[in-house]
């Protein structure tokens, strides 16, 4: 596993809100099937990254970035097609953003875009991914209704749906625990151990902790520049080889 | 006890409150007038014994000859139909192409160019609407005849035409309030989600927008009915029925037909007859007529707006 190239492969990257800087020469890579955890206090650049890697940090006007970005080898600043590059990706929003739509339409959302358009096909795939979200039983009998009348943690989990309803191979979850409960958040990292067996997961996250448990490498980003990056038990343990990455962890971050 | 001071602001805030509370009721009180009024001067011809005047002519009845002196027929059809004709046509052709151009601005350009062009659509909406109707007579309907070969002659098509490009700017800048208020996190949900902009438009965008969308062309069909310059001097102003021919076969050409509006008619002949006449009230009853459509579909669109129209 550690031979095989890397999902993604970051070199050089910089990026600019207008004059503002934010990250600073970064240079990274994600293996395949592996989970990334990405921690770094509010500000520092985390959900930049994961824009840029799907680009959508082009819609925000007046931004720019340099260096590079390779999904499977790939530079995605030219890609012949954006929409594919995308659909590569699935990505979950701190805020769970359900679209006007109803629980089935959000999930057959993708999948119509990309030209599904046979009802039993969606049906399926529709119900697939609310049961990888573990939202199957809750929502089974009221695919009408709109989604955004489902609580903060069922919307989070529809989210997560419909980032697997166009079969990504890398999901990058922003903070997605950040308006749920605990109980919910347990529940949704239970199906993210399930579905590290089959793609890579990039994990932005406010909880320490949940990077601990879940993630096989974690990251500090820390004002646009990357304080330390090692495999998770070096990374939580006594002695991580860089004090701010003990004192972050710990808490005594100042 | 309360010092001076303190004595003063209460006594300030009490008749700043009332002074505000009086220019709202005066809103009110100013609508009530002037329906009261209108009301007043057109309904006693309702309840008139010994007149030609009857509730079920004027809304069957296409004969309009108010100033006949043999025989005065008030029917008020032909002007009810005109009044549609005109109205519907115009927002067929306004609609597509105030939502396009609401998608446009506030999708597909940015930065200078979409100011420029708001502010070329703001300017559309100051034009009086005399001009447009001399536009109409001198630049549209010229167009119209040559283009489709129909013979010379002001048409509803002229109307219509006019009253779509009169509607359209109200329209734009609503829609584009209404684009406007759908969060960009939908926009980039959609679009991470691997759709075309065009796709994100129609199937994410224009659904989540629909109230205020319905609402701009509410407020556009507003616009079109009680509009009357222009229409008074675009359309030809015929007491005609523009889809059946004289033998009551179906007249393809009906946009062709010169036609009459309720506004038109009331604009036209409401100076030439005398207070109180019969004519002079059937001309307020039209006033009635017209401000419960108008009021209608304000309203409509009020509740609209309101999201009042139940979600499924
Ligand atoms: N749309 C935007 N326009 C301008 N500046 C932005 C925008 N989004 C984020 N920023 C700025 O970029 C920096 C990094 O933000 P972000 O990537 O959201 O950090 P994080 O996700 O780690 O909290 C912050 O200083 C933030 O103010
Ligand atoms: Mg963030």
């Amino acid at each position: 596993m550690h031979d095989s190239p890397p999902k993604i492969k970051v070199e050089q990257f910089s990026s600019w809100y207008g004059d503002k800087p934010v990250h600073k020469e970064i240079s990274f890579h994600v293996r395949a099937n592996e989970v990334l955890g990405i921690i770094g206090p509010a500000q520092s650049g985390k959900t930049t990254l994961l824009r840029a890697i799907n680009r959508t940090l082009e819609l925000t006007a007046g931004a720019r970035s340099t260096g590079t970005i390779q999904v499977d080898g790939e530079d995605v600043r030219w890609v012949a097609n954006v929409y594919e590059l995308r659909r590569k990706i699935g990505m979950v929003a701190p805020l769970p953003v359900g679209l006007p739509l109803t629980i089935y339409d959000n999930v057959a959302f993708a999948p119509r875009c990309a030209g599904l358009s046979r009802k039993s096909d969606l049906d399926a795939l529709v119900e697939k991914c609310l049961r990888q979200a573990a939202l199957w039983d809750e929502v089974k009998d009221r695919l009408d209704s709109l989604g955004t009348k489902l609580s903060g943690g069922q919307q989070q989990r529809l989210t997560i749906a419909r980032a697997l309803s166009h079969q990504p191979e890398i999901l990058c979850l922003d903070e997605f625990s950040i308006a749920i409960d605990p109980v919910t958040t347990m529940r949704i990292e239970e199906v993210l151990k399930e579905l590290r067996k089959d793609i890579t997961i990039i994990l932005v996250t406010n909880l320490t902790q949940q990077a601990r448990r879940l993630a096989d490498r974690t990251m500090f980003l820390w004002n646009g520049e990357i304080i330390q990056l090692d495999r998770s038990e070096v990374i939580f343990s006594e002695n991580p080889g860089n004090q701010k990455t003990y004192d972050y962890v710990h808490g005594i971050f100042g | 006890m309360i010092s001076r001071r303190r004595r003063y602001e209460i006594l300030s805030e009490r008749s700043i409150e009332t002074l505000i509370y009086l220019c709202g009721i005066s809103a009110i009180i100013f609508v009530f007038g002037i329906c009261f009024f209108v009301f007043r001067e057109g309904l006693p011809l309702v309840f008139k014994e010994d007149t030609n005047f009857s509730l079920g002519k004027f809304f069957f009845s296409t004969e309009w000859f108010p100033t006949s002196m043999a025989n005065k027929r008030y029917g008020a059809l032909a002007l009810i139909v005109g009044t549609l004709t005109v109205t519907i046509l115009a927002m067929v052709i306004a609609v597509p192409f105030a939502l396009g151009a609401t998608v446009f601005l506030s999708e597909f350009c940015g930065g200078k160019f979409r100011e420029t062009l708001k502010i070329v659509i703001e300017l559309l909406a100051a034009i009086p609407s005399i001009v447009w109707g001399f536009i109409g007579l001198t630049v549209i309907n010229p167009l119209i005849i040559q283009v489709f070969h129909v013979p010379v002659g002001l048409n509803a098509l002229n109307g219509a035409v006019i009253l779509a490009l009169m509607a359209m700017p109200i329209m734009v800048s609503i829609g584009e309030d209404a684009l406007k208020a759908v969060p960009d996190s939908y926009r980039e949900a959609a679009l991470a989600l691997g759709a075309t902009r065009w796709q994100m438009v129609f199937r994410v965008l224009l659904p989540a927008a629909k109230n205020g969308l319905l609402a701009a062309v509410l407020l556009g069909v507003g616009r079109a009915v009680g509009e009357t310059m222009g229409v008074l001097m675009a359309t030809g102003h015929a007491v005609n029925i523009p889809f059946f021919r004289d033998d009551g076969s179906f007249n393809w050409g009906w946009m062709f037909e010169s036609v009459r509006t309720l506004t038109a008619t009331i604009a036209a002949e409401l100076g030439e007859t005398s207070q109180g006449s019969d004519h002079y009230r059937v001309l307020f009853l039209i006033g009635v007529l017209l401000l419960s459509i108008t009021f209608v579909i304000n309203l409509t669109a009020d509740l609209v707006v309101k999201g009042i129209r139940k979600q499924k």
